[in-house]
This record gives C-alpha cells, sequence and structure tokens, in this order.
C-alpha cells in the first residue's frame, strides 16, 4: 500500500535506529507505532548521552562556581542556550528565557508584563483553536485585573477566520496569543502575517509554538514575534525545559517573575537589585541536565535541517490522510493538506475515542484520546473527544499502514 | 487485555438496557470525566420505602463507561438508598469481569461517582441538594 510514495525528504528507517525505545515490543508480538509525539516526543540516543554524559563527568550548579565542573556545565548550559538562539534565528542568546515548559513560559509573560502592563477593560485576543495553557493563564489574569477576552474564530474547514480578525483588531486589544500550529487540528497558522497585522493595530504578540518549532523552520527574527514559547520535549529534547524568547526591551522592561537565587544582581534585608537578562527571570536551579539535552536536540535536528523534518512530515500526513479518507464512517477535523502539519484527528461513526485508542493500542500503535487540552475547540466542532494520531521525523508510511490496520480492527470489534 | 471488549460490554454498548432521560425523577446527578470531556447523567425514581424503582442515564462516553453505567444501573433496581451507598470500586469491576489500567478505571467508575453523589445529596437537606 506504500508504493504512491514520493521520494522521502529523511530516511526514517535509519532514523528510527536513533530511538531505541521505537524497537519495543509493547504486547507480544506487536513492536510498537509511536503516534503521539504532538503529546511528547521519543528522544534520541544523542540526547539520553548527553545527559547521562552530563551528569557522569560535569555535574556541579552553575554561574558562581570557580572549580572546574561549574565552569563546564555552566558552558554546557549556556552553550544549549546559545544553540537555541541560533537554531531560531533570535538576535542574542539572552534573549532565551529557560523556563519548565511552554505553559510556563506562557504563565511568566502572563505574570510579569502583562500583570503591571494591561489595566482594567483592556483587551487580549486569543484564538477559539488554543491550547489550555494559552487560555487558562489569560482567564486568570482577565478575572484579577477586569480584562477581556476576545477571541479570533475558526472556520468549518479548521482555519482562523482572518476577515474576523481585522474587525477584531479595531477594538485594539493590547495582546495577540495564538498558536503557531494547533494540536489538535494540525492548522499551520500564518504566524507572520498575524504578527504584521497586530502590530499595525498596536499591540504585542505571543505565539505559542510547542507545536511549530519541532516541526518546521522557525525563523524569529523574519516573524517578529514579541513573546514566543515553546517546550524542548516535543522537540526530541527533556521535559522539565521550556522556552520563552521576548523582544529585548519588552524583557528589560518586565519585573522579575519568581524571586530567588540566580535572579539577583545584589540582595539586602529589604530589597533586591535584579539581575542582567536572561538570569532575571531564572530564579534558583534551573534544569541543567535538561538544559544540556535540549542542546544535543538542537543539534540532532539542525543536523537532520528542519526543511527536511517538515517536508518529511507533509509527506505521511498526505499519504495518512489519502488511507484515512477512504474509511468509511471515518471523519478527520481540520483543514486541507495546504494548510495541515502532521496532527490528524478524528472521529469514528462506531466507536468512542478511547475505545478507538484502546484497540490500537492492542495492535501497538500508541495514539491520544480525549480533547487533547482543547476543549472549547471540540465544543466549537461540537465533538466532544477526537481520537489524535500525530507524525514525527521518526515515522514511515509503514507506520500509517499499521495505524490504518488497527483502524479496521476497531471496526470489526465494534461492527 | 483484549477481554476488554468482550461480546457482553459491547452489546451494552450497543444496546444499553437503561438509556435514557426519567422526567419527573426523585434525584438526578451529572458529572464530567475531565480527562476526555465524557459526560453521564443519571435519573432516579424511588418508592415510598427508598427502594430504587427505576434508573436511567444518558450523555455520551467510552464503551467501557457506558456498559459500566448501564450494568450498574441494572444492579440498583429494588435496591435501597443505603444499599446504592454502599457500592464500592470492586461492584463495578465484578460487573465488568475485567482488570482495568488506572486510565480506563476513571471510565468504568464514573457511573458509579455520579449515582453516589446524586444519592447522597438525596439524604441532605442543605440547599445544595441536587435536583429533587
Amino acid at each position: 500500500m506504500t508504493d504512491k510514495r514520493e521520494r522521502p525528504a529523511l530516511d526514517s528507517e535509519e532514523i528510527k535506529k536513533d530511538f531505541l525505545i521505537l524497537g519495543r515490543e509493547v504486547h507480544p508480538g506487536r513492536s510498537l507505532v509511536y503516534l503521539d509525539s504532538a503529546a511528547t516526543s521519543q528522544k534520541p540516543e544523542a540526547v539520553i548521552k548527553a545527559m547521562d554524559d552530563y551528569y557522569w563527568r560535569h555535574n556541579a550548579n552553575i554561574h558562581r562556581g570557580i572549580h572546574t565542573l561549574a565552569e563546564e556545565a555552566t558552558a554546557l548550559y549556556e552553550g544549549a542556550r546559545a544553540k537555541l538562539a541560533a537554531f531560531i534565528n533570535a538576535p542574542q542568546p539572552e534573549q532565551i528565557i529557560f523556563t519548565r515548559n511552554t505553559t510556563e513560559a506562557i504563565n511568566l509573560v502572563a505574570q510579569s508584563w502583562a500583570r503591571v502592563t494591561l489595566k482594567a477593560g483592556d483587551r487580549i485576543l486569543l484564538t477559539e483553536m488554543e491550547h489550555h495553557s494559552n487560555l487558562v493563564p489569560w482567564q486568570i489574569l482577565a478575572a484579577e485585573h477586569n480584562l477581556e477576552l476576545d477571541f479570533i474564530p475558526v472556520t468549518p474547514d479548521g482555519l482562523l477566520d482572518l476577515d474576523a480578525y481585522r474587525v477584531l483588531l479595531k477594538h485594539a486589544p493590547k495582546l495577540v496569543a495564538f498558536t503557531h500550529m494547533s494540536n489538535v487540528l494540525g492548522t499551520i497558522n500564518p504566524a507572520r502575517t498575524i504578527i504584521q497585522l497586530a502590530r499595525e493595530a498596536g499591540a504585542i504578540t505571543l505565539v505559542d509554538g510547542a507545536q511549530a518549532v519541532p516541526h518546521m523552520p522557525v525563523d524569529l527574527t523574519a516573524l517578529g514575534a514579541d513573546f514566543y514559547a515553546f517546550s524542548a520535549h516535543k522537540m526530541c529534547g527533556p521535559t522539565g525545559i521550556g522556552v520563552l524568547y521576548g523582544r529585548r526591551d519588552l524583557l528589560e522592561a518586565m519585573p522579575p517573575y519568581m524571586g530567588g537565587g540566580d535572579m539577583i544582581k545584589s540582595v539586602s534585608l529589604r530589597s533586591f537589585r535584579p539581575n542582567e537578562l536572561p538570569h532575571k527571570f531564572e530564579a534558583g536551579t534551573p534544569s541543567i541536565a535538561e538544559g544540556v539535552g535540549l542542546g544535543a536536540a538542537v543539534d540532532y535536528l539542525s543536523a537532520l535541517g528542519m526543511e527536511a523534518v517538515a517536508e518529511h512530515e507533509h509527506q505521511l500526513i498526505t499519504y495518512a490522510m489519502e488511507r484515512l479518507s477512504q474509511i468509511p464512517g471515518l471523519r478527520v477535523v481540520g483543514p486541507d493538506l495546504a494548510h495541515k502539519g502532521g496532527v490528524a484527528s478524528f472521529t469514528m461513526e462506531e466507536a468512542h475515542p478511547h475505545d478507538v485508542a484502546q484497540i490500537l493500542d492492542f495492535e501497538g500503535v500508541a495514539v491520544r484520546a480525549g480533547h487533547h487540552c482543547a476543549q472549547p475547540l471540540h465544543d466549537k466542532f461540537n465533538i466532544p473527544s477526537t481520537t489524535r494520531a500525530s507524525f514525527y521525523l521518526y515515522n514511515t508510511p509503514e507506520d500509517v499502514d499499521r495505524l490504518v490496520d488497527g483502524i479496521y480492527r476497531v471496526k470489526e470489534t465494534f461492527g | 487485555m483484549q477481554d476488554l471488549y468482550r461480546e457482553m460490554i459491547i452489546e451494552r454498548y450497543k444496546t444499553p438496557h437503561h438509556k435514557g432521560v426519567l422526567e419527573p425523577n426523585d434525584f438526578s446527578y451529572e458529572d464530567d470525566n475531565p480527562s476526555c470531556g465524557d459526560h453521564i447523567r443519571i435519573d432516579i425514581r424511588i418508592d415510598e420505602d427508598d427502594r430504587v424503582v427505576e434508573a436511567l442515564f444518558s450523555g455520551q462516553g467510552c464503551a467501557i463507561s457506558l456498559a459500566s453505567a448501564d450494568l450498574l444501573l441494572d444492579s440498583i433496581v429494588g435496591k435501597s438508598l443505603d444499599e446504592v451507598k454502599a457500592l464500592e470500586k470492586q461492584d463495578i469491576l465484578d460487573m465488568l469481569g475485567i482488570e482495568l489500567g488506572p486510565v480506563r478505571l476513571k471510565c468504568a467508575l464514573l457511573s458509579l461517582k455520579v449515582l453516589k453523589a446524586g444519592a447522597y445529596g438525596l439524604g441532605e437537606t442543605e440547599d445544595n441538594v441536587p435536583v429533587r
């Protein structure tokens, strides 16, 4: 069934060998097909080894130690920051703030920039396709400071309604916060256009790039976003570390988010002077090994090339959509292939997503079922939940075939 | 694991015996499974001796949660409210006759949670008593 393949952009059979976990049997005779990378990606050997090596050879607390290990650890951690800055084309490494994850990066902007900048009655413009992590922080802030939330609507074919967006901009929102790529629909939003329009309307922009940075080239200088957030664990890196990129003048002017060690220049009993960027926003001992792992993940992705990763995923989703569209009673939500990344969320007439995911698991195929932390989006499409298959650089057309075979098993069970 | 979808569960899911809405009822309660957005409502009628005479559920859910709801309501017709309140997780698992991991256990137990919340609400006299 895979004879229609185009010339592959990546040699995924070779790539699979870098991920020991992908060679695992999850049930007797059922090898793992991992189609849940939108939730978290698997980690290549190089990333796990870099973290191991850090703990075996270099482990020390960073920044103020004078001994050899502390200097090595600091160089590794700050080296990862520099690699990341280059990877997303941020002008300066100091604009890369390490956080726990995307969620914390967004909360940092909400609790630091927005809390001191926005006044009662100010408007924040979000979209209907946001992950809860780019909704709830704003709901919390809006309730405390009497802010108004507006939403760019999602069209029935899963795109942001840009005409409606232009109208909403006339209400002069102070902030436009949106996802670069929907974790449910797979929609890749026209971030550059959205940012440009926001800027013309005088709004600051924040982009949730959790699903974008792992899957496509992202150039923050070209994009012009004021804030951009993403997580390591979806881009072959470890859990526990994420990134907030920010415009330098905004970061300089913002108050600290959390207080503690490392974020200060000097402290007296009653006051402190905050440290310089990026340390002002990195209170306490950070996730050092995770930073090192993230650096290794950036090396791994850079060696493959993000253009090739994006092309590979486009080939996979094209093949997946072709095969899924032939299954009676199955409906994929989201836009056409021209606007879609490697995510296929679907409903089946016969079975609930939990049951679909369970039977797929019996066949060794790992997918996710539920509302994928985007309940309002599911409400909009009038479906309580979906089954989501998401692809990454290690997936192959044979993985798509295993998914489709599994879906036919669901049909047998519930037929 | 394949036992999860044995015939009895699929049958209950496709043709439940206790699906619907009771209006009027003696108590009605509903709740969500936050991980998947599933929703179950249970309506109960009782007689003057506080015994369940009729029980129906409505809402949406997976085969495990809806089959559990149907089996549970089957089992409580004729039971007293005190007996309903005494029902436990193991009673549901015995009815289903399968083993469940922690995630699917939430599916299986949603109806019991809803039923017990409703039954306890009925015995209270505070203002927050569910619809009676």
